[in-house]
C-alpha cells in the first residue's frame, strides 16, 4: 500500500473537495439548477465520467460502499475502471449489489431496484444544458433559465412529433424539477424518468468537461415535459427478459450470432442476477448455462 | 380613431462615447399607425429603432408603452423578464436578414409555433393548426411546414419571419429594412403582403428603410433622419411630394423613375 | 413649393375661396399657374406655409393646414376624397380591389365593396377581363377609369378632382360628367381641374381663375 500514500483520500485534495461540496450544497438548495464549479483534470479522459468521479470523490467517506454501473452493467469497461480507481485511491468497499451500496455512480441508467433514503445516485453527465442544441449561446440559455423561458424546449419536442409522428426522444428526455428548472437527466433512457420523481435517494449530476453540477434532492417532483395531445410515455417491451423473465424493466438487445439471432435481457445486470438467484428463469437461461 | 398613443417617445438620445447615435427624438405612435424612418446609412435610424425596441438602452430620454392593462410603462425601467415577455407576445421584430430572426435548423412550423409554446400552449395539434394558418397567410405552401428555413428562398424566409412574429397577434411590430436584399419582384410580393397584414390586423409598425418607395407604400407617416436627428417628419405623401428640408429634397430627387 | 437644394419657389399666395355642399368649383387658368398645387394643398400632399384650410369633418370644423398626420388621414378616410391625374399602382392588387379599398376602409364588408366596385367599373366601360388584373400594365385611359371609380365609390363629403377626364374618350367623359352631377345632387362639395372645356362647362357652378393668386402678380 506504499503507493496509496502519494494520494489524498479519494484522489482529490481537501480544498478541491470543499469547493465541490459547496457546489453540491448549492445544487441541492436549488433543485435542477446548474451550478458552475472548477472542474479538475482527472487521470482519465473527458467523456469517461470525470464529472461523476469528482462528485463521488467529494462525497465519499471511508465507510461508504460504492457501486459503479455503465448502461446498467457492473462489468463493462467504464464501470470496472472507475470502481478500480476508487478502490485504489480511497480503499473503499465496493459492491455490485444495488441494495448494499451507499453511493452508486452511474452512466446512463437508474437501477431497477427502488433506491432508499440512505443512498446517493451520482450521474455522469456529458452535456448538462437541455437547451444547448437549440440555443448555442450560453449567455442566452442562462437567461432563459433565469427567466423561466422554456418555450424552446417544447420546440424540440414539436420537431420530434412533426418528424416522427410521436415524441421520438428516448434518452436525455427533458424534465422540469420542482416546477421550476428544466433539466437534462443525462443520457438515461426516458424509461428511467419516472424513477427520478419523488425518489427517496439524493441524485447528484456531475459534468466534468462542461464544469457543472446539479442535483435533485430526495422526494423532489420531477416531471417529464410533453404535449397535452402527446403525453409522455415510457418505452414498452413486448417480451420479458430472456434470462430472468422480468417484465417492466429496461432491456438491452444482445446479438447472438450472425444469422439474426438475438435476445433481450435486463440492462441492470445486478437486478437480473438477483432474480435468477431467486429462481426466475427466462427462455434463454438454460441455453446460456449450457454454453458455459 | 383611438385617442391614446401606443408608444410615447420623449427626447431619446443615444451616444456611443462621443459619437452620436441619435439625438433628441420625440414622437408618439398611435394604434394602427405605420411610421417609416428613412435616411441614408449611418443616419441613426437603426440606432433609433434599437432604442425603441429595447435592444439598446438610450443614453437619455424615455420610451413609454401602453400595456394591454391600460397602463403606460417606462420600457427602460421594466424588469427584464417582463420586457422579454412583451417582446415575444405584444411586439414583433422583423430583421433585414431573416437568419437573425429565425431558427434556421428547426422546421417552419416550429418557427411559427415557438412563440405560442413560449406563452404556454401545450397542445401540439392546435399549435400545428395555427402554424398552418399563418404559413397560408404569408403564402407559404403548407407542404413546406416541416422543412427547415435553410431550404427556403430569401423571400420565403422573410415571409416566414413575418409569420413567426405575427402569430401572437402583437400590437407593435418593428421592421429593419424588411425588403432589403430581396430582388424586385420578391420585394413587391412582400410589400403587398405586409401592406395587407398591417391593414387587416390593425398593426402599428415602425419601419426603418432607406427605400422611399417602401415608405410610400407601407407607411402613413415618415420621419427623415440625418446625422442622428429627425430633420423632417409628417404625412408620408406630404414629405415625399413636398419635401421641405434640402436633405429630404435630395433623397426624393434621387429616386429612380421607372 | 420646395424642390431641390432648399430653393423655395413661391407658387400661389393669398388663395381664398369657399365651396358649398352640392357645388362644383373649377380651378381655371393657364397651366403652370398652380391649380394642381392648390388641389394638393387641399388634400394635404403639399404643405401650407400660411393660412388655413377649414373643412367640416365629423360634425366639427378642422384646419387641415395645421392638422397632425393622423387627423389628415382620418379626414381623408371619412370626408375628403381625391381623384389624381395618375393612378398610383400597388403591386399585385387587382383593379377591382383597388376600387373597393376605400369603401372597405370605411367599414363596408368586402363582398359588398367589391360589388359596388364592379358596378362602377362596368359603368365606366372598363372591360371585365381587366378587373382581376393589377392595373400596372393598363393604358392611360384604363388606369384613369380605375382611379375615377376609386374616388367616386365612397360617399366622401368633399371630392377633389385633378383632370379626371384628361385621357378619356367622349363616351366615358359623358359618364364622368353624369357621375359628377350625381355627386352634386347628393350634396358633395367638389373642387376640380378640367382642361376639357366641354366638361368644364357641363360641371362647373363657378370657375376660379387661379392666376389671380399668382405671387408674381402680387409683386407687380
Amino acid at each position: 500500500m506504499n503507493d496509496l500514500a502519494t494520494y489524498n483520500f479519494a484522489y482529490l485534495d481537501e480544498q478541491t473537495k470543499r469547493m465541490i461540496r459547496r457546489a453540491i450544497l448549492k445544487a441541492i438548495a436549488i433543485p435542477g439548477y446548474q451550478v458552475p464549479f472548477a472542474s479538475r483534470e482527472m487521470p482519465m479522459p473527458y467523456g469517461w465520467g470525470t464529472g461523476g468521479v469528482q462528485v463521488t470523490a467529494s462525497i465519499l467517506g471511508p465507510d461508504d460502499v460504492l457501486k459503479v454501473i455503465d448502461q446498467g452493467a457492473d462489468d463493462t469497461t467504464n464501470a470496472v475502471s472507475i470502481r478500480a480507481f476508487f478502490q485504489k485511491v480511497a480503499n473503499v468497499a465496493v459492491t455490485t449489489k444495488t441494495k448494499e451500496a451507499t453511493i452508486i455512480q452511474t452512466r446512463h441508467r437508474i437501477p431497477e431496484e427502488p433506491l432508499r433514503e440512505s443512498q446517493t445516485l451520482v450521474y455522469q453527465v456529458p452535456i448538462p444544458e437541455p437547451l444547448r442544441f437549440l440555443e448555442p449561446r450560453e449567455t442566452e440559455t442562462r437567461k432563459m433559465h433565469a427567466l423561466e423561458e422554456y418555450g424552446l424546449m417544447h420546440v424540440k419536442l414539436y420537431e420530434d412529433i412533426a418528424r416522427n409522428g410521436h415524441i421520438a426522444t428516448t434518452y436525455a428526455y427533458p424534465v422540469k424539477v420542482e416546477g421550476r428548472y428544466v433539466m437534462d437527466p443525462s443520457p438515461t433512457p426516458k424509461f428511467d424518468n419516472p424513477k427520478m420523481h419523488r425518489s427517496e435517494a439524493l441524485q447528484l449530476f456531475g459534468a466534468g468537461r462542461e464544469k457543472r453540477i446539479y442535483a435533485v434532492p430526495p422526494y423532489t417532483q420531477v416531471v417529464s415535459l410533453d404535449f397535452e395531445d402527446h403525453p409522455f410515455e415510457i418505452q414498452k417491451f413486448d417480451r420479458p427478459c430472456a434470462l430472468c423473465c422480468a417484465e417492466n424493466v429496461y432491456l438491452d438487445e444482445v446479438v447472438l450470432d450472425d444469422r439474426g439471432g438475438r435476445m433481450f435481457v435486463c440492462s441492470d445486470t445486478d437486478h437480473c442476477e438477483d432474480r435468477r438467484c431467486a429462481g426466475h428463469a427466462g427462455p434463454m437461461l438454460a441455453i446460456e448455462e449450457a454454453a458455459e | 380613431m383611438s385617442a391614446v398613443p401606443l408608444l410615447k417617445v420623449n427626447d431619446i438620445s443615444k451616444f456611443y462615447g462621443n459619437r452620436i447615435g441619435c439625438r433628441n427624438v420625440s414622437f408618439e405612435l398611435y394604434p394602427g399607425e405605420v411610421l417609416a424612418i428613412v435616411g441614408e446609412s449611418g443616419s441613426g435610424k437603426t440606432t433609433l429603432l434599437s432604442c425603441l425596441s429595447t435592444r439598446l438602452m438610450p443614453t437619455s430620454g424615455i420610451v413609454e408603452y401602453h400595456m394591454r392593462d391600460g397602463q403606460y410603462r417606462d420600457l427602460a425601467r421594466m424588469a427584464e423578464a417582463e420586457r422579454r415577455f412583451l417582446m415575444r407576445t405584444d411586439w414583433g421584430f422583423v430583421h433585414q436578414n431573416p437568419a437573425e430572426g429565425l431558427r434556421m435548423t428547426v422546421s417552419a412550423g416550429a418557427n411559427v409555433g415557438e412563440r405560442l409554446m413560449a406563452i404556454g400552449d401545450r397542445h401540439y395539434g392546435k399549435i400545428r393548426v395555427a402554424a398552418k394558418d399563418w404559413l397560408a397567410r404569408v403564402e407559404i405552401d403548407d407542404g413546406r411546414i416541416d422543412d427547415q428555413p435553410r431550404a427556403f428562398s430569401g423571400g420565403m424566409r422573410q415571409r416566414l419571419q413575418i409569420a413567426r412574429n405575427l402569430v401572437t397577434s402583437p400590437r407593435l411590430v418593428f421592421m429593419d429594412e424588411p425588403t432589403g436584399g430581396l430582388d424586385v419582384s420578391v420585394q413587391a410580393r412582400l410589400l403587398d403582403l405586409l401592406r395587407g397584414l398591417v391593414h387587416d390586423l390593425g398593426l402599428s409598425a415602425i419601419i426603418v428603410t432607406h427605400d422611399l418607395a417602401v415608405a410610400r407604400l407601407l407607411s402613413h407617416r415618415m420621419m427623415v433622419m440625418k446625422d442622428g436627428a429627425v430633420i423632417e417628419q409628417g404625412l408620408t405623401d406630404r414629405v415625399l411630394d413636398d419635401p421641405r428640408e434640402p436633405y429630404t429634397q435630395l433623397l426624393v430627387s434621387s429616386i429612380l423613375q421607372v | 413649393m420646395h424642390l431641390r437644394d432648399g430653393i423655395r419657389l413661391p407658387v400661389v399666395a393669398d388663395v381664398s375661396f369657399s365651396v358649398k355642399a352640392g357645388e362644383c368649383v373649377v380651378l381655371g387658368g393657364p397651366s403652370g399657374v398652380g391649380k394642381s398645387s392648390i388641389l394638393k394643398m387641399l388634400y394635404g400632399n403639399y404643405g401650407v406655409d400660411e393660412g388655413q384650410i377649414l373643412m367640416e369633418h365629423d360634425g366639427r370644423l378642422v384646419n387641415l393646414a395645421a392638422a397632425e398626420p393622423r387627423l389628415v388621414l382620418e379626414v381623408r378616410r371619412a370626408t375628403l376624397g381625391y381623384v389624381s391625374q395618375f393612378l398610383r399602382v400597388v403591386p399585385r392588387v387587382s383593379a377591382l380591389d383597388i376600387v373597393a379599398e376605400p369603401l372597405q376602409a370605411r367599414g363596408v364588408g368586402s363582398e359588398e365593396a367589391r360589388e359596388r366596385a364592379a358596378e362602377l367599373l362596368a359603368r365606366l366601360n372598363l372591360p371585365k377581363e381587366l378587373w382581376a388584373l393589377p392595373p400596372a400594365t393598363f393604358s392611360g385611359g384604363e388606369q384613369q377609369r380605375v382611379n375615377i371609380a376609386r374616388g367616386f365609390i365612397t360617399g366622401h363629403k368633399i371630392l377633389l378632382l385633378d383632370e379626371p377626364t384628361a385621357s378619356l374618350d367622349a363616351r366615358n367623359r359623358t359618364v364622368v360628367v353624369d357621375m359628377i352631377a350625381e355627386k352634386k345632387a347628393a350634396g358633395t362639395a367638389l373642387v376640380g381641374i378640367f382642361h376639357d372645356e366641354e366638361v368644364r362647362e357641363a360641371v362647373a357652378d363657378r370657375i376660379i381663375d387661379v392666376s389671380h393668386f399668382s405671387p408674381r402678380k402680387h409683386a407687380a
